[in-house]
């Protein structure tokens, strides 16, 4: 009876198109049926894969420069007075260019992180969260051997408060990676490891620290040619904790 | 609003879209050189007009507007909504769930972005504009229904009717892997 209610109402609510009250009902309902929760991954997963599928012609520089151009040709207090015009032109164009490469970086990251929040979420409505379940890194880090390529070395936990769940394969923009699931008090935290590639690296700065994207805290760095990202609900404490637990073992 | 304000906005708030409207165009012609008149043509229109814009509404829904009304108007255009099946828009939709017969998600998974890319070009046009607006764009549903001058009931129509026709051109495209290496 209360798939009937929300099962027609998924598509909104994965567009974000619900109250926050029915978002909020929609939430428990998921947590309670695994039919209608099935359903929503795979509407998600739709949803993702148009997305990325979706973003797929560039312009060219030179069309850009023609259409930039004939923007800038038409302002009329330019054609008047072309000489300090030229000035502001070549400002407006650095600023332009330093816009759009900002938002772009800006856009990018926005990106990447949403689809990792997308892994993470999906991952623990899955009834089969990780495809190798052990606590212990000696069991889970061999398993990643021959499925990527890529190794990676896992800290010891015993007294820090963080227990190793398990791990699977994972894919970012179709390069795979390993995701490991970590529990901390009551929540649960996706480590993500990928090979680093420039694009990621230059929109995830070394400097950055804990970032918070869609309620969710995120910690990411690169090292030694791979990627890290740690995510999940919980406090940016216990991601900067198990961030530099990871660090250690990696370093 | 003076000329010259009105040009230097028009810059502010036009050239971040660029490149949403360029692959929002090449999406609906199907083709660079249309794809690139497109975009010229949306830009000298809405340059034209931008005295018009009402400062504090949805530039991006105004700019998306004039370039898919241009579109609309056009040869390929014209073409492709030519060949848009006629259902009733305004009847809600039935939502069915998405069948556990049929794994989409591992059938997604095996799919790589061509394949994905190779579905999208196979939904009408009507639809896949909405997809687009929706899912790349990520718009809300009321400024997609701003873009496409319709109700958002028609949009949440089309919308529905659009992922539907996505998932039968990717099982479409996996019987006929199936059918290729069997």
């Amino acid at each position: 009876m209360a798939d009937d209610i929300w099962q027609p109402k998924l598509d909104q609510y994965l567009d974000s198109e619900l109250s926050a009250e029915e978002m909020r009902g929609m939430d428990a309902h998921l947590r309670e049926c695994a039919s209608c929760s099935g359903d929503a991954l795979r509407r998600m997963q739709l949803k993702r894969a148009t997305r990325l599928a979706g973003q797929r012609y560039t312009p060219s520089a030179e069309f850009r420069r023609r259409i930039e151009r004939k923007v800038a040709a038409k302002s009329p207090a330019r054609r008047w007075l072309w000489i300090p015009a030229l000035a502001m032109a070549a400002v407006v164009l650095l600023v332009a260019t330093i816009t759009v490469g900002r938002w772009y970086e800006r856009s990018r990251s926005e990106q990447l992180l949403a689809e990792l929040a997308d892994l993470h979420v999906a991952d623990l409505a899955s009834p089969t969260p990780v495809d190798v379940v052990s606590s212990d890194r000696h069991t889970v880090k061999p398993w990643f051997q021959g499925k990527l390529p890529f190794t990676f070395d896992l800290p010891e936990l015993p007294g820090t408060g963080y227990t190793l769940v398990g791990g699977r394969v994972a894919y970012l923009e179709h390069e795979p990676g390993a995701h490991l699931l970590y529990d901390v008090g009551a929540h649960h935290i996706s480590v993500f490891i990928f090979r680093d590639r420039p694009e990621i690296e230059r929109v995830f700065p070394a400097r950055d620290s804990t970032r918070r994207v869609l309620s969710f805290h995120v910690e990411s760095w690169g090292t030694g040619g791979l990627r890290y990202f740690v995510f999940g609900d919980a406090s940016p404490e216990a991601i900067q904790g198990l961030s530099r637990l990871l660090k250690q073992a990696g370093t | 609003m003076s000329a010259h304000a009105s040009s230097a906005g028009f810059e502010e708030l036009a050239m971040p879209l660029f490149d949403s409207l360029y692959n929002f165009a090449h999406w609906l012609t199907q083709n660079r050189d249309e794809a690139e008149d497109l975009v010229q043509e949306t830009y000298a229109k809405a340059l034209k007009g931008f005295g018009s814009f009402q400062p504090g509404t949805n530039f991006r829904a105004w700019i998306f507007r004039i370039l898919r009304n241009t579109f609309l108007t056009s040869r390929t255009g014209l073409a492709a909504t030519r060949t848009v099946p006629l259902e009733s828009e305004d009847e809600p939709e039935q939502t069915v769930a998405v069948s556990h017969e049929t794994p989409e998600s591992i059938l997604l998974e095996q799919a790589g972005q061509q394949q994905v890319q190779a579905a999208l070009e196979q939904v009408p046009v009507i639809y896949r504009e909405v997809l687009l607006l929706c899912d790349v764009e990520e718009m809300s549903y009321q400024e997609i229904a701003d873009t496409l001058a319709v109700p958002i009931g028609t949009v949440m129509s089309r919308l529905y009717r659009a992922r539907k026709a996505l998932r039968a051109a990717l099982e479409e495209q996996d019987k006929m892997r199936e059918t290729k290496h069997g």
